[in-house]
């Protein structure tokens, strides 16, 4: 039983960290109907801007995060601006398939060496790790931090998607851009301002991705930003409580199948669910057939 | 009625919109004074959305000029233009479903100070007091009449000077077109100066003030209200007399 625990909390912590990407995805798409594929390597970048953060600049572990999230923000702007805008009125393939480039791109350019360059780093625990016991299971101090960041920031953007006006007008947009216009919402602000909120939530979870799975490299962020599409596909692409709950998913899922079958088929399991979920629920667990929201 | 005219809000000439190589409007010209009830009626197909929505900057005129104000507006952004003081109620009243009746009026207010926002809606729930029993409601939940309120009043939410309305009686009852077309005459004697755009050349006619007949992208005649219910052309057409 004890068992049982240690490796849902395993999973759990997984499951936020997918959760900060996935979030990413699914806002994106309910409000451009983009995968954005570039999205997992905005995550890496997150991971080293707090790498260099507290390795180089000796920041304190908080404002790490906070020079990642704005530094991911100014990327994932950067990146809608300069890639994605011009194809507005493309077909949507065209719009894909720069995104796969831009991923391409940035796994590329920050192999190089004098970027972040190609051997692994190790990142900073800026304390010790404790773990505390409790009944059997044992709890880490840095765990404990992970959830309570992943907790705290899905919180922030619920409050922020529900009870502001810039987030009134990003479910606008999703729902109808014509007539959010007609609103007088700037639609191309919005979308920046979506791609820039997604891409800080994805920095911090590199940042956290690296404070727990203490080793970053530039191609970390292919499988974890893989995982997090199809946790936001499980969900149900478009909305924001579904990507939580399948990031959740597929985090326990992983970790389960490590645990009690084995690690090597892990990968194998994640994605099985989700030829299971599209065959029984193509919309995703939350998607409701013919309608998408953000 | 009489016409209350005293000075030129919105002025469209010569405009021409294609679609690809169709072209939807080839040059037309119209005028909305200040106060004004100004209908554009005209059958399916006759430009008369299109016109709308280049006036609102949602469609690039591929030539003519529009002015608000007396300012050039032909090329703004859509928001930009609502900001002025112009904003549309589109063709199926597009309400934000998943949205509650009140979030669908915030949004309407997008450009308003947050300070005057329950004030305007006070003022809106005058006209459309059913609305208000509705406030925490879905839109999705509403009836085709109560939908159209809520496009008119989240329409009023921007406090516009000019306000365009793309077939408002579509779909609904006859009882409650008499009660939509009576609630625009009321904003008209509040101040706010309309653009309708209708089919229901019978219920446009009786509101307005002036009028264009539309046929395949070309204003083919214009004048008071009471010249055109007169008119032969109109009376067959428009009239089924």
């Amino acid at each position: 039983m004890s068992y049982f625990l240690q490796q849902l909390i395993n999973g759990l912590q997984l499951g936020f960290v997918y959760a900060l990407i996935a979030l990413g995805y699914t806002m994106v798409y309910g409000i451009v109907k983009l995968i954005n594929f570039a999205h997992g390597d905005v995550f890496m970048v997150g991971a080293y801007l707090g790498f260099f953060a507290m390795a180089n600049w000796a920041l304190p572990f908080p404002v790490a995060i906070l020079v990642a999230m704005v530094g991911c923000a100014v990327l994932g702007m950067v990146i809608e601006r300069l890639a994605y805008k011009p194809l507005r009125n493309a077909p949507r393939i065209s719009a894909l398939i720069t995104a796969m480039g831009v991923s391409l791109f940035i796994e590329n350019f920050t192999n190089l060496n004098f970027v972040f360059g190609p051997a692994p780093r190790a990142f900073p625990r800026p304390f010790a790790v404790r773990t505390f016991n409790l009944g059997g299971v044992s709890i880490t101090n840095i765990t404990v931090i992970v959830f309570g960041v992943s907790i705290l920031l899905m919180v922030a953007l619920t409050w922020f998607v529900n009870s502001t006006k810039t987030g009134r007008a990003m479910r606008a947009v999703s729902m109808d851009k014509d007539t959010s216009r007609l609103m007088g919402i700037d639609v191309d602000r919005i979308i920046t301002i979506t791609f820039g909120i997604g891409s800080a939530l994805a920095g911090a979870g590199g940042v956290l991705f690296g404070f727990a799975y203490p080793q970053i490299q530039p191609l970390m962020g292919i499988m974890p930003g893989l995982k997090a599409f199809v946790a936001a596909v499980l969900g149900g692409i478009g909305i924001i409580p579904g990507a939580m709950l399948g990031a959740v998913i597929m985090g326990v899922v992983e970790t389960f199948t490590s645990a009690y079958v084995s690690s090597t088929l892990r990968d194998a399991v994640a994605f099985g669910v989700l030829i299971i979920v599209l065959l029984v629920r193509p919309t995703g667990i939350l998607g409701r057939p013919g309608r998408e929201k953000v | 009625m009489t016409q209350q005219s005293n000075g030129v809000l919105l002025s469209v000439k010569d405009l021409v919109v294609s679609y690809g190589a169709i072209r939807a409007l080839h040059g037309i010209s119209f005028e909305v004074g200040e106060g004004e009830v100004v209908t554009l009626i005209g059958a399916n197909g006759a430009g008369k959305s299109t016109t709308l929505n280049a006036v609102s900057g949602l469609v690039r005129p591929s030539g003519g000029e529009i002015r608000f104000l007396g300012r050039r507006i032909d090329g703004k952004p859509g928001h930009a233009i609502v900001r002025l003081g112009l904003t549309q109620v589109p063709e199926g009243r597009r309400p934000f479903l998943g949205m509650t009746v009140r979030e669908n009026l915030q949004l309407g207010a997008f450009n308003r100070p947050k300070s005057e926002i329950s004030e305007t809606m006070d003022r809106v729930f005058k006209s459309f007091p059913r609305l208000k029993e509705r406030l925490g409601q879905t839109a999705g939940t509403l009836s085709g009449g109560e939908l159209q309120m809520l496009a008119m009043a989240r329409g009023l939410m921007a406090r516009p000077r000019l306000m365009m309305l793309d077939e408002p009686s579509m779909g609904l009852s006859p009882i409650l077109v008499q009660e939509i077309f009576s609630i625009i005459s009321e904003i008209n004697r509040q101040g706010t100066s309309i653009l309708l755009v209708e089919q229901n050349a019978y219920m446009a006619l009786r509101v307005a003030h002036r009028v264009y007949v539309l046929e395949t992208g070309e204003v083919v005649l214009s004048g008071t209200a009471a010249e055109l219910r007169e008119s032969p052309r109109v009376k067959s057409a428009y009239l089924g007399e």
